[in-house]
């Protein structure tokens, strides 16, 4: 495992550094497809029954929340996967691609933690910590790192890197299982730990748009610090840095 | 102030549109493309192989004490068969009802509800899970299965356990739209998996599925067949029907309905 990364001179006095090694890039795009899949199709799940609970059952006349008018889908069929009301379908891909994200999920977690690589690049130094609230300030003004400071994830994006690795995507997968009828006789504690069936339905139903919400700073973030740059780095690894006008 | 599109912007709007038919199309197409459903079909078969591993035959639903009840129940799918037989039958509280129990068997029965009563039983408060999305906590008592399948001798080749209903869901030409499900022998021999006659100490109520319905405990409700005629053992189920185990699989549901 390299310890620094590999880097290129380019011309213009740029430089080219390895950033993403071809683990990180395929994980990154099967995890896109799979998470967009989900979305659809849960979204197409959902329909089914618009209405959440807190608890173990559904108090049907008086649902803690419940979306849509009662005529028609609660999501329109543009958003969901099939894009016609079809819940065995929608059951198909979203367990299919469920099993997926889980298995390469798992795997790549494994890695990043066998690796180290969660320690080298995503753990936060004790003076990053410190300096939270002045990285979060630079983000609201869009000043992102240029250059040298480049080279390395700013803490923001370690953080929330690290709430989406070991927050979101876990209690995504375990509140989704927590619904199974099968698994609730060998874990049920994870029902308890949810406080109820229907209450991890509520929590799976936002966390997916917990998820959805990073998706949208993620690409705000991209299109802010340079979408060119910040594409070849996630498709080819190499991320370009210096040079007289930073790409954009 | 409103300013007259740009013609890069309107070429934009267009460039978008056209992409977002072009996706919505491909997605029309995916989603119906009949390669494509039978390879997403594959989900059902790693899940069924991974939970029977992690649950074995004997691990049991979790059960809930009285207080947990609910207040509210949904009956989903047909609420009354409102047939003029089972119209005849439920006039006289079933006591003409009698279940036949057949197919790959030493000793076909034919019980009524007085002897299904009779039987071993068992008494479970569980929560029963819609493929919808609901929950309701409710008691149930019935004769456990297993029982029934031992008195009724169980030939050597049977491997799934099938149960005919009263009610037709669907009007079809061919007959295939009358409720039908079926398990395996795994599920049909666990502790839990009764044939329920009485739901939080009352009989069965007719849209919960009197005179009897089968309780399967670890799966969702469309597996839990209401409204029993028959009972018949058999070695495949790909005869029956349209062929994939039952009324909701024939129209596209997981048989395996463990999530």
């Amino acid at each position: 495992m390299l310890k620094e990364p590999v880097e290129r001179v380019l011309s213009g006095g740029r430089r080219a550094v390895y950033r993403h090694p071809l683990v990180v890039r395929m994980w990154h795009w099967l995890n896109a497809l799979c998470l967009l899949v989900l979305l659809l199709s849960g979204l197409q799940i959902f329909n089914a029954h618009p209405a959440l609970y807190w608890g173990q059952v559904s108090v049907f006349d008086k649902p803690w929340l419940a979306i849509g008018s009662g005529d028609g889908p609660a999501f329109p069929s543009w958003i969901t996967l099939p894009p016609w009301q079809d819940l065995a379908g929608g059951r198909h891909w979203h367990f299919f691609f469920a099993w997926i994200f889980v298995v390469s999920g798992g795997a790549y977690v494994l890695y990043a933690l066998v690796s180290r690589r969660v320690h080298r690049v995503l753990l936060l130094s004790r003076g990053e910590l410190r300096h939270l609230g002045g990285s979060l300030a630079d983000h609201v003004r869009l000043r992102f790192p240029r250059g040298e400071q480049a080279r390395r994830y700013n803490p923001l994006q370690k953080l929330s890197y690290l709430i989406l690795l070991f927050g979101l995507l876990p209690l995504m997968i375990l509140s989704g299982l927590t619904m199974s009828p099968g698994l609730d006789a060998r874990f049920h504690f994870l029902t308890l730990l949810f406080g109820g069936r229907q209450s991890a339905r509520t929590v799976h139903f936002f966390t997916a748009w917990a998820i959805v919400l990073f998706f949208v700073v993620h690409m705000l973030a991209v299109l802010a610090a340079g979408p060119l740059t910040e594409m070849r780095a996630i498709v080819t690894g190499w991320f370009v840095i210096g040079g007289r006008k930073e790409e954009r | 102030m409103m300013e007259p599109p740009s013609s890069r912007r309107r070429w934009l709007q267009r460039a978008l549109a056209a992409a977002g038919s072009l996706a919505l199309s491909a997605c029309d197409r995916l989603a119906n493309s009949e390669r494509v459903t039978s390879a997403l079909g594959a989900e059902e078969t790693w899940t069924r192989h991974v939970q029977r591993l992690l649950l074995g035959r004997d691990a049991l639903a979790p059960e809930f004490s009285e207080k947990d009840i609910s207040k509210e129940f949904r009956s989903n799918g047909t609420t009354d068969p409102d047939t003029d037989a089972y119209n005849r039958l439920a006039q006289g509280g079933f006591a003409d009802w009698r279940l036949q129990v057949g197919g790959l068997v030493e000793h076909p029965l034919r019980l009524s509800l007085r002897d299904l009563q009779s039987m071993p039983s068992r008494t479970q408060i569980t929560r029963h899970d819609c493929v919808e999305g609901w929950s309701y906590i409710a008691k149930w008592k019935g004769a456990r299965l297993s029982a029934l399948l031992a008195r009724a001798g169980l030939a050597p080749r049977a491997r799934y356990i099938v149960f005919y209903c009263a009610d037709t869901l669907e009007i079809t030409l061919d007959g295939t739209g009358q409720y039908y499900e079926s398990i395996d022998l795994v599920d049909a021999m666990h502790p839990q998996t009764i044939l329920a006659y009485a739901m939080n100490d009352r009989p069965l109520p007719i849209p919960y599925g009197a005179p009897l319905r089968l309780r399967l405990e670890r799966q969702l409700g469309y597996k839990m067949a209401k409204y029993i005629m028959r009972i018949d053992a058999v070695e495949t189920f790909k005869d029956i029907s349209r062929g994939s185990g039952g009324f909701w699989e024939d129209r596209g549901y997981a048989w395996y309905a463990g999530i």
